[in-house]
Order: C-alpha cells, then sequence, then structure tokens
C-alpha cells in the first residue's frame, strides 16, 4: 500500500521539484536586475504628503528603464512595502526587503520616516545597508566615521535654520545687518523641532540677532496663544518649523493677528503645496526654503512627461501633482539613489550593486554642476559633494513664494555656514561615539 | 466538566506540553529563525504581550481603566536607559529590574485619583499622566542625555559580558524577560492579592465588607501593571527598536495595548499573546496576502486602504461574535477538541 502511494505521488514530486528548478534558474536570470526596495506610506495620517513623493521616485526609476535600459544596462526593479509612517511596520519592511530579490542585493534603504531612520541605524550598521534620509534624519549622522551607514543627504535641520538666517541677511542687505534683528522661530514642539535649538543659539551669538523660541504643542490647530505673543514682541522675522497641520494654521493665524505673511519663513517640513493651500487666500507671499522647488519647467520633467506619463507608465494618482514639491523630492530622492548605484558601478562592475558597495559609493558620490546639467536637473537639484566626514554632501537650499496659487522661486542656491555649524556637529558625534562606546573610524584612510 | 478519559486536559500532561513549548522557544526557534523572523514578528509580539498582560492586570482582573500605558512604558524605557548609562557597572537584569520599578512607583502616583474616582473620570486622568510624561520627556534633554532629537539607544546589551545586541541575543532576552514575568503574574492573579482585585472589580464595596482594603488593592495594582508595562517599554526601546524618543511611546501605543486586551479577553493572561497576535501580525499577514494575489492589479494606495478596511471589520466581526476576547474562542476550541479526543478514544474502545 506504501509503495502504490509512493509511486502515485512520484509524479507529483517530479512536477513540484522540476518548478523549483525552474524557478531558481529564473531568479539567477533576474539577478541582473537591480532591486530597490520602497518603504511607502500611501495610507495614515500622512498618506497624502507621500503619495506624490513615490510617484516622483518611481516615475525617474521609470524613466531610466525606460530611456536608458537601465543603469548600464542594469534595469531596477522595486517592491513597496507600507508602513504608514508607523515604526513597526519600517522595522517589518525592512527585514523582509533586507536580503533582496530574486538574488538582487539591497543597496540602499530609505526609510521615510524618522522614527524608522532611527530604529534601523544600528540594523542597518549590522547589516550592512546604508541608509538615506533626505532633508531628515539624526543631525550628528553627518558624520560618517561615527556613523558610516546613515546618509543625511541634502539639508540638515542645522543648515535648514542657517539658510533661512542667511536669506534674512540678504533680504537685510549682509550678514552685518543682521545685528539687532528680531527673529522668531515658531516650532513644532518635538524632538524634531528642537533640532534647532543648538544652531540658532550659536548663529544669534555670531551674527548678534535676537533668537526668540515659541513652541507650538503638537498637532498644532490653535496658535492664538503663540501669535498674540509674536504681536507683543514684534519681530522683524518668524522660522516656521511645521508639521502637519502646523502650517496653514500658523499662516492663517498670523494672517488673522496682522503680521505680515511674506515675513513668515518656512522650514523644510513646511515648504510644500499641501502646507500653504488649506491656508486659503491669505497665504498669498508667504516664503518657505526648499532643496527641490516646485515647478514642471526643468528639463528633467519635459524627459519624464514625454517618456514615462504620455506613455501611460506613471505612477502619478493626480496629474495636478506633477512638478509639486513633494513630486519633485521624489525625483530628488531617485537621482541620489540612481548616480549613486552609478558611482558603485563604475568601481565594482555594470551588475547589481550590494549595500557595501552602495555605502562606499555614497562617501565618493559627486555630481557636480555639470552633472546636474547632463541629467536635466538645473535649478532643481543642489550640487552634492560626499564624504566621510561630510555625510550631507550640499547644505544649500532655495526659497520660493506662494502666490496664491503656486510656488514661485525667488532666489538662487543660499549656502549655510557649515564651517561654522560643522564643529558643534562633530561635538554631538563625539558624545554619541563616547556614549555607545564606537571607536571612530579614520576619516583619512583611502577606504 | 472534562470527561477522566480527555488526555488533554490532565494537568501533568498540560505541564509537560507547556515544557515543550517553551523548549521549542528558547532552543528550536532561535537556531532555525531567520533575522526576520526574530526582529519584525516574535520580539515585537513578545514585547507587546507584556504590555498587555501588564494593562489587563489593571484593567481585566482590578476593574480600573487606563490609558497612560504608553507612558509607563516610556518611564520604563527612559529609567533604564539612566541606570545603565550612570551607572555603568550595574548589570543589564538589575537596570531592567529598577527602571521597571521606577515605572511602578510613577503608576503608584497615577493611580492615586483612583481611590476617589472610577471608570471614564479616572479613564481622563489616566489620558493626562499620558500626556504628561510623554511632554517631560521631551521637554527636558537630562532624560535623554542632552542629544539632538531627545532620543535614547541602549548603551550596551550584555549579560556577564555576553553580547546580547545580535538578533538572537535579543531574542533571547525578550523570552526571558516574558517568561519569568508571565509566570510570576500567573502566581500572583492566583494568590490573595489577584483574589482581592477581582473582588474590588466585581464590586468594590462588598469587597471592602469582607475586609479587603480597596485602597491597598487599587494602588498595587497599579504598581504592579505599571512596573510590567515599564519593563514592556524597556525592552521596546532596546531589545527591539535599539533607539527610541518619547513618540514611540504616544497615545496611540496606549490605545493598541487597549485593544490588544480587549481582543484578547479582559481577565486573561494567554488572552494577551493572542490580541497582540491580532493586532501586530494580522496586518503583516494581510498585507503578504493581498500581494500575493492582488498584486499589480490593484494600485497599491487602494489596495493598502482595503486592507485596513477589512482589518477593522474582522474587529469588529470577532468582537460580535466573541465579546470575551480571542481567548474565550480559544477556550471553545480546546473544550471541543478535548471532547473530541474522548469521543474518539471511547470509539476506539468499543470497535478495536
Amino acid at each position: 500500500m506504501r509503495s502504490r502511494l509512493l509511486r502515485k505521488l512520484a509524479p507529483a514530486v517530479a512536477i513540484a521539484s522540476a518548478a523549483i528548478s525552474l524557478h531558481t534558474a529564473s531568479a539567477e536570470e533576474t539577478a541582473k536586475e537591480q532591486f530597490i526596495p520602497l518603504a511607502t506610506f500611501r495610507t495614515g495620517a500622512y498618506a497624502s504628503s507621500g503619495i506624490p513623493i513615490w510617484a516622483g521616485l518611481i516615475d525617474y526609476l521609470t524613466y531610466i528603464n525606460e530611456v536608458e535600459g537601465g543603469i548600464n544596462g542594469v534595469k531596477l526593479n522595486w517592491e513597496e512595502a507600507e508602513t504608514e509612517w508607523q515604526v513597526e511596520k519600517g522595522v517589518e519592511a525592512y527585514e523582509r526587503f533586507k536580503n533582496g530579490k530574486n538574488g538582487s542585493p539591497v543597496p540602499i534603504f530609505l526609510p521615510h520616516g524618522d522614527p524608522i531612520s532611527k530604529a534601523l541605524t544600528e540594523k542597518s550598521l549590522a547589516d550592512k545597508i546604508p541608509l538615506v534620509t533626505l532633508n531628515y534624519g539624526r543631525t550628528e549622522s553627518i558624520d560618517g566615521t561615527v556613523f558610516p551607514y546613515s546618509f543625511p543627504v541634502g539639508l540638515s535641520f542645522y543648515s535648514e535654520a542657517s539658510t533661512v538666517i542667511n536669506y534674512i541677511a540678504q533680504q537685510a542687505g549682509g550678514k552685518e545687518k543682521l545685528k539687532g534683528l528680531k527673529i522668531a522661530t515658531v516650532y513644532h514642539d518635538s524632538p524634531y523641532g528642537k533640532e534647532t535649538f543648538a544652531p540658532l543659539e550659536l548663529l544669534a551669538k555670531t551674527y548678534g540677532f535676537e533668537n526668540i523660541q515659541i513652541p507650538v504643542p503638537h498637532p498644532g490647530n490653535d496658535q492664538s496663544a503663540q501669535w498674540a505673543r509674536i504681536r507683543k514682541l514684534k519681530p522683524d522675522w518668524v522660522f516656521l518649523r511645521g508639521w502637519g497641520v502646523m502650517t496653514p494654521v500658523a499662516i492663517k493665524t498670523a494672517a488673522k493677528t496682522g503680521f505680515p505673511v511674506d515675513h513668515i519663513i518656512g522650514g523644510i517640513w513646511s515648504s510644500s503645496e499641501e502646507d500653504v493651500r488649506p491656508a486659503g487666500p491669505v497665504g498669498k507671499g508667504y516664503l518657505a526654503v526648499t532643496t527641490y522647488p516646485a515647478g514642471t519647467n526643468f528639463p528633467i520633467h519635459e524627459l519624464i512627461r514625454k517618456n514615462v506619463i504620455e506613455k501611460g507608465k506613471s505612477n502619478l494618482q493626480d496629474p495636478k501633482s506633477f512638478g509639486s514639491v513633494y513630486y519633485n523630492s521624489g525625483i530628488t530622492e531617485a537621482v541620489i539613489l540612481v548616480e549613486a548605484i552609478r558611482t558603485a558601478q563604475a568601481k565594482y562592475g555594470h551588475r547589481p550593486i550590494n549595500g557595501e558597495e552602495a555605502q562606499w559609493a555614497l562617501e565618493h558620490l559627486n555630481i557636480d554642476e555639470k552633472r546636474v546639467e547632463e541629467l536635466g536637473l538645473t535649478g532643481l537639484f543642489q550640487p552634492l559633494k560626499l564624504s566621510i566626514k561630510d555625510h550631507e554632501g550640499g547644505g544649500s537650499a532655495r526659497v520660493i513664494q506662494w502666490d496664491g496659487s503656486k510656488w514661485n522661486t525667488v532666489s538662487d542656491w543660499i549656502k549655510s555656514d557649515r564651517e561654522l555649524l560643522f564643529p558643534l556637529i562633530y561635538e554631538k558625534s563625539a558624545a554619541y561615539a563616547k556614549e555607545k562606546g564606537i571607536t571612530p573610524r579614520d576619516a583619512s584612510a583611502a577606504n | 466538566m472534562s470527561s477522566p478519559s480527555s488526555i488533554l486536559r490532565r494537568p501533568f500532561t498540560q505541564r509537560v506540553l507547556w515544557a515543550l513549548f517553551l523548549a521549542f522557544l528558547f532552543l528550536a526557534v532561535p537556531k532555525y529563525s531567520s533575522d526576520y523572523w526574530l526582529n519584525a514578528i516574535l520580539i515585537p509580539l513578545l514585547i507587546m504581550s507584556l504590555a498587555g498582560i501588564g494593562l489587563n492586570l489593571l484593567m481585566g482582573y482590578a476593574g480600573q481603566a487606563s490609558l497612560g500605558v504608553g507612558a509607563f512604558m516610556a518611564v520604563g524605557a527612559y529609567a533604564t536607559y539612566n541606570f545603565l548609562l550612570r551607572f555603568p557597572t550595574l548589570p543589564l537584569p538589575l537596570s531592567l529590574l529598577l527602571g521597571s520599578l521606577v515605572a511602578g512607583v510613577i503608576g503608584l502616583l497615577v493611580g492615586i485619583p483612583s481611590l476617589r474616582i472610577k471608570g471614564f473620570y479616572l479613564l481622563a486622568t489616566t489620558l493626562a499622566a499620558q500626556f504628561f510624561i510623554e511632554w517631560i520627556f521631551s521637554q527636558y534633554g537630562w532624560f535623554s542625555n542632552y542629544s539632538t532629537s531627545s532620543s535614547i539607544s541602549a548603551p550596551r546589551l550584555e549579560i556577564f559580558s555576553h553580547d546580547l545586541s545580535a538578533p538572537t541575543g535579543r531574542y533571547l532576552l525578550t523570552l526571558s524577560v516574558v517568561t519569568i514575568t508571565t509566570f510570576l503574574i500567573l502566581r500572583l492573579v492566583r494568590s490573595q492579592t489577584g483574589r482581592s482585585w477581582m473582588a474590588i472589580r466585581d464590586m468594590d464595596t462588598a469587597a471592602s465588607v469582607i475586609g479587603i482594603s480597596v485602597y491597598a488593592g487599587k494602588l498595587r495594582a497599579f504598581f504592579v501593571s505599571s512596573a510590567v508595562c515599564g519593563l514592556a517599554g524597556a525592552l521596546w526601546a532596546f531589545a527591539y527598536l535599539g533607539t527610541v524618543d518619547a513618540l514611540s511611546f504616544n497615545l496611540d501605543r496606549s490605545f493598541q495595548v487597549m485593544f490588544i486586551v480587549i481582543i484578547g479577553g479582559l481577565g486573561t493572561i494567554f488572552g494577551n499573546f493572542l490580541g497582540a497576535a491580532f493586532i501586530v501580525l494580522l496586518p503583516f499577514l494581510l498585507q503578504y496576502l493581498a500581494g500575493k494575489w492582488f498584486g499589480g492589479t490593484i494600485s497599491a494606495g487602494d489596495l493598502t486602504n482595503l486592507q485596513r478596511a477589512f482589518f477593522g471589520g474582522l474587529i469588529i466581526w470577532f468582537l460580535i461574535k466573541e465579546p470575551k476576547g480571542l481567548s474565550a474562542i480559544v477556550g471553545n476550541v480546546s473544550r471541543f477538541l478535548s471532547r473530541l479526543t474522548a469521543s474518539l478514544s471511547l470509539s476506539h474502545k468499543t470497535h478495536p
């Protein structure tokens, strides 16, 4: 009886084993493609800002596949995991993806969420997968000798504060004119909001302006007390570091209390259409700093329109989001990803890149002005040059102004005072290294 | 009740089964599990179960509602962090214990209003504690050693110079703490203290009439519950995430633990594990299945929204079908199984 059963099962076993071998064969074949994991938040509290980010990011990756046939012939494929911006789901997504897919390793992980990036700081170090956190993340992780696998590329919170001060200096007619000005920072009362305490204190001491700090408790849907105080203090400028609903409420309350909206400068997370549109007509004139100004007139947008959108391959859900601040932030993020893989391929060969190779590439990433122009990104993307001691690489931002229906760019790239801020950042990273018992890497080593 | 031939329900067999199960968890799981299972599934599941046990002691056994679980978890995490940081010679288990005791003391203070007020009013005072404690940790840099983002991260994870920072080490640490605590809590709820809690829950006037000190009982419940939650918070910070800030222990976390308790079953211990599995794991399972069945056919955004709707529907359906929670369902199934085995062995005897 048992043998009869076995005989019956034999064909099934044969088919199954054939299927398995077929499966592994196809896996080897697709290992020529580079896998890119995407931790997304299409549901949950922040979905409205997330959806255009993935659209920009995925459209650029599609563009690379469609027009260039991938990076040096290595096609890109990606898979999404929903995090809802929650830390457990982000950790789950990371663990699910970290071993790659179909034989392709993971080059870079984009945590997309401050708590997620914190929770992954040590895990990614152990797994040797670099985290790229565009315009957010722990400021002191700029110091790659202590944080080899964390890359807060673009504009740290320290640089954000400094570019805002430098823009005010431009408007006042020079840095020496900052002396005696009153600059109030209205901030989201959270760890994120407090990140600019230290740099603003240092800048105020250096340039002699009066530094006023006004907290707004989360979520910030009533700010009459804060703006009444501003009315009393009469600052020359307000630096608004909002998050979510706090930004439009601040603009509306400012208008109501008579503070000129065109003297409010929003921070990096108060600079999208979604932040200012709900404020209505009073938002006209509101300023903000960004590293990815809105607009559809950059050369890259023409290329994406022709090769991705008109072919019906776009990830956009709402065509109106094309060229919005968040869409363009997705493009910016994708460019960093693609150029890092390209840099790694130049050293390690035209094949899928792993995390260790991407880490080397990120520390040697150099997207200069010429390269920015070649990529069709002039004006949208700041030149980046990273190194072991500088995981930020940029540190410049442009100022945009809301005209009631769209953003207009009103300044060129404004540099932050990085030489002034970096000693402060290295001090913080050294303290972290001491607390955790980390021996910093030798920055001069050629790696 | 159970028939004599029901072998599954004999105390000795149950003990053997539990021992085998624990041996499986301690020996087989770390050996054969991938990082994914340890880091993303088992560690958070165990920790949330522990937090569920903590709240269940207060809500299910002593009948005092609380929305302050997140805050007590935060106290446990920050206190443990500070013990580890400021007393480098202190071994990890002792720091965990001290951190949990600090959480217990804070819980005791928060529980004082329970002597005068009940129900929704008490809920509101614990809510105040939740906001206040979260605010304190992000307001005062001392608690996080003046880090730029008020976040804390485990200075070192070792027991007797044995490094525990790998996934297996963190899993074993979590599992040991959860096992020991669960065992102690099981003894506690069957002791005089546990019985007095249940008496207070069922009718506090009657309890005081028969000589139970209602005040002491309530405060004891707040203390033990918060201490267990604090332990869970410390594990959440150091064994699971590694680096956290106070926002990780916000009101959402308190609600999540409360749902675990309600879905698992009020006044049960093992129900918390079922509730945590439901709340923590089911979304992952849904995401996996949805990706497998519908991946590519429906847009990613719609798919995740559908999962959330389905998950919400499941919760409602479960609570209508079995308001006593998952542990009641499992109880029914195991009673059914033991009846089945009993009748099978009976039929086996009559027809050899």
